[in-house]
């Protein structure tokens, strides 16, 4: 199996941008990866599209040049980004192709997600009775882990104060104002124990990785970075999912906690060898509870963790150094590939303002979405 | 006024001691909530109506203070609407469901607290028909602060 590096990656701002199409973004977000590798359109074999909203992510090549290439669409939750990322590298791997594009691009109305309950497998009246909502299930999910493992509420605002700050030195972040703990308390609560401030926002923006086969690398870039691994599991009987209107009473672990094991595994490294990590922070609780479930912390651990400072782009374990989803917004199809981007330029050694100290050589991201779906991807020097 | 479950095949009413209707496997006996075509566990198609435990204990919960989006369908403007509970409930050893909980105030609610199946007004048409739904309230026994 060949091996993928990633030669290029290239961001639209997340944020609201009026009139302008997702498909412009995501032009946009692709031709500056292209740059960044010092590629050209028509140098690329196939492509890979996620969105949400978006029926057909491959309009874009009306932007960029209609080459006639493969350009398949997918969507995945909000683990779309990582699909698109792990199909291309699959397309570079098995040997098929030997230079490719992921993109996403999004442009949600503002307010929680919704949908039909019934494409989620859930009756008509899960949605009419009120519990059609994933912010409903985050905090009951973070309800639960508080009382089982000691995290308390000035936590939860720690986490999301750290990411607000951090989007405040990311210029191409939604939310780049610092807000204090005290104010994320106090702000209104939308599901107990999770107050406004504490979510991250539906918006719009668009990402795009260049990825080609590693031995090549090299005619692009000098800086390649390499895509360790890819994973992607659904949730297993008795994991406690987003949309169910019951559980089994025997528990199983989140899908997060397969995707990660198994992401390891495939990259040969353990989470005491990363460096830099982004997760899936769709409100503060769960980037606490996605720290243990990738293997960074025993449950419980946070708190101390995250009082001493461990996850501040300065400590030990940097945990979403460009801001999360808290600072960025969720434009679902992008979302997993912003990661992909801020990892890139950290472990280049390019974030700038938010640069994690001591030449940081591996990272690690990691999506959660409805039903149940995770991907996790290892990048390294 | 006349009353109507908003779906009667989810749970048994009228009745004095309501009950949800689950569907259990004749294969591998998982319990899920409601009855679906085929079991979560092992795919089997064998699946038949099983009525669930009127009483169980708040495993989790979580508030509602928002005015969901449609599809919600309370009748409820931003003005008018009432924030409620939602917990999963463990009924037994059968299956967790999740469910509206009768207190909307996070201070009266613990998890592990005694609970117990109650059926109550989601919304009134405008003819005046009132449209019923499930609900759990803290059990009758409950002790106030035990935790």
């Amino acid at each position: 199996m060949d091996d993928v590096a990633i030669i290029g990656v290239g961001l639209h701002p997340f944020g609201r941008f009026g009139p302008k199409s997702a498909i412009d973004m995501g032009a946009e977000a692709i031709r500056t990866s292209l740059g960044d590798a010092g590629a050209e359109w028509k140098d690329v074999q196939f492509a890979f599209g996620g969105s949400f909203e978006v029926d057909n992510p491959d309009a874009v090549t009306g932007r960029l040049g209609l080459t006639g290439i493969p350009f398949m669409d997918v969507y995945n939750g909000c683990a779309t980004a990582a699909t698109a990322l792990q199909l291309t590298a699959d397309g570079i791997r098995s040997g098929q192709y030997e230079i490719g594009v992921a993109v996403g691009m999004d442009k949600h109305a503002a307010g929680a997600f919704t949908s039909d309950p019934v494409d989620y497998g859930a009756p008509t009246w899960y949605g009419e009775q009120g519990f059609f909502l994933t912010t409903k299930f985050f905090a009951m999910k973070i309800n639960r882990y508080m009382h089982d493992h000691g995290i308390s509420h000035e936590t939860l605002a720690k986490v999301a104060a750290k990411n607000y700050r951090n989007g405040g030195l990311n210029p191409n972040a939604f939310r780049r104002k610092p807000i204090p703990e005290e104010e994320i308390l106090a702000s209104r609560m939308l599901n107990y124990p999770l107050t406004q401030y504490m979510f991250c926002a539906p918006d719009e923006g668009a990402a795009a990785v260049v990825l080609c086969r590693a031995d090549i690398a090299h005619r692009y870039t000098s800086t390649p970075i390499y895509l360790r691994a890819t994973t992607l599991r659904t949730r297993r009987y008795g994991a406690f999912e987003v949309h169910a209107s019951w559980a089994a009473v025997e528990q199983d672990a989140a899908p997060t906690v397969y995707a990660s094991k198994a992401a390891y595994e495939q990259a040969g490294i353990g989470p005491e060898d990363v460096d830099v990590v982004q997760l899936q922070d769709t409100d503060a609780g769960a980037e606490i509870i996605h720290m243990a479930e990738n293997g960074f912390c025993a449950d419980g651990e946070q708190e101390k963790l995250i009082a001493d400072g461990a996850t501040e782009i300065g400590g030990p374990l940097p945990v979403n150094t460009d801001g999360g989803l808290i600072a960025n917004g969720e434009p679902i199809g992008a979302s997993g590939l912003r990661q992909v981007h801020e990892l890139v330029h950290q472990l280049r050694g390019t974030a700038g303002d938010r640069q994690v100290p001591g030449e940081p050589k591996v990272g690690y991201a990691q999506l959660y979405g409805a039903p149940g779906t995770a991907g996790v991807s290892i990048l390294t020097t | 006024m006349p009353q109507i479950a908003f779906a009667p095949e989810v749970f048994t009413w009228p009745s004095d001691d309501p009950q949800l209707l689950g569907g259990l496997c004749g294969s591998c006996a998982a319990v899920t909530f409601p009855q679906q075509p085929s079991c979560a566990r092992c795919g089997s198609v064998d699946i038949t109506s099983h009525a669930l435990p009127r009483r169980g204990t708040l495993w989790t919960f979580t508030t509602q203070d928002f005015l969901p989006k449609e599809p919600y369908a309370s009748g409820e403007t931003m003005e008018t609407f009432q924030p409620y509970g939602v917990g999963m409930v463990q009924l037994g050893d059968e299956v967790k469901v999740e469910a509206r909980l009768t207190v909307n105030d996070p201070s009266a609610l613990r998890i592990g607290m005694d609970v117990e199946l109650v059926v109550i007004p989601f919304r009134v048409d405008p003819d005046g028909t009132e449209i019923m739904t499930y609900a759990f309230a803290p059990a009758s026994d409950e002790t106030e602060g035990e935790s």
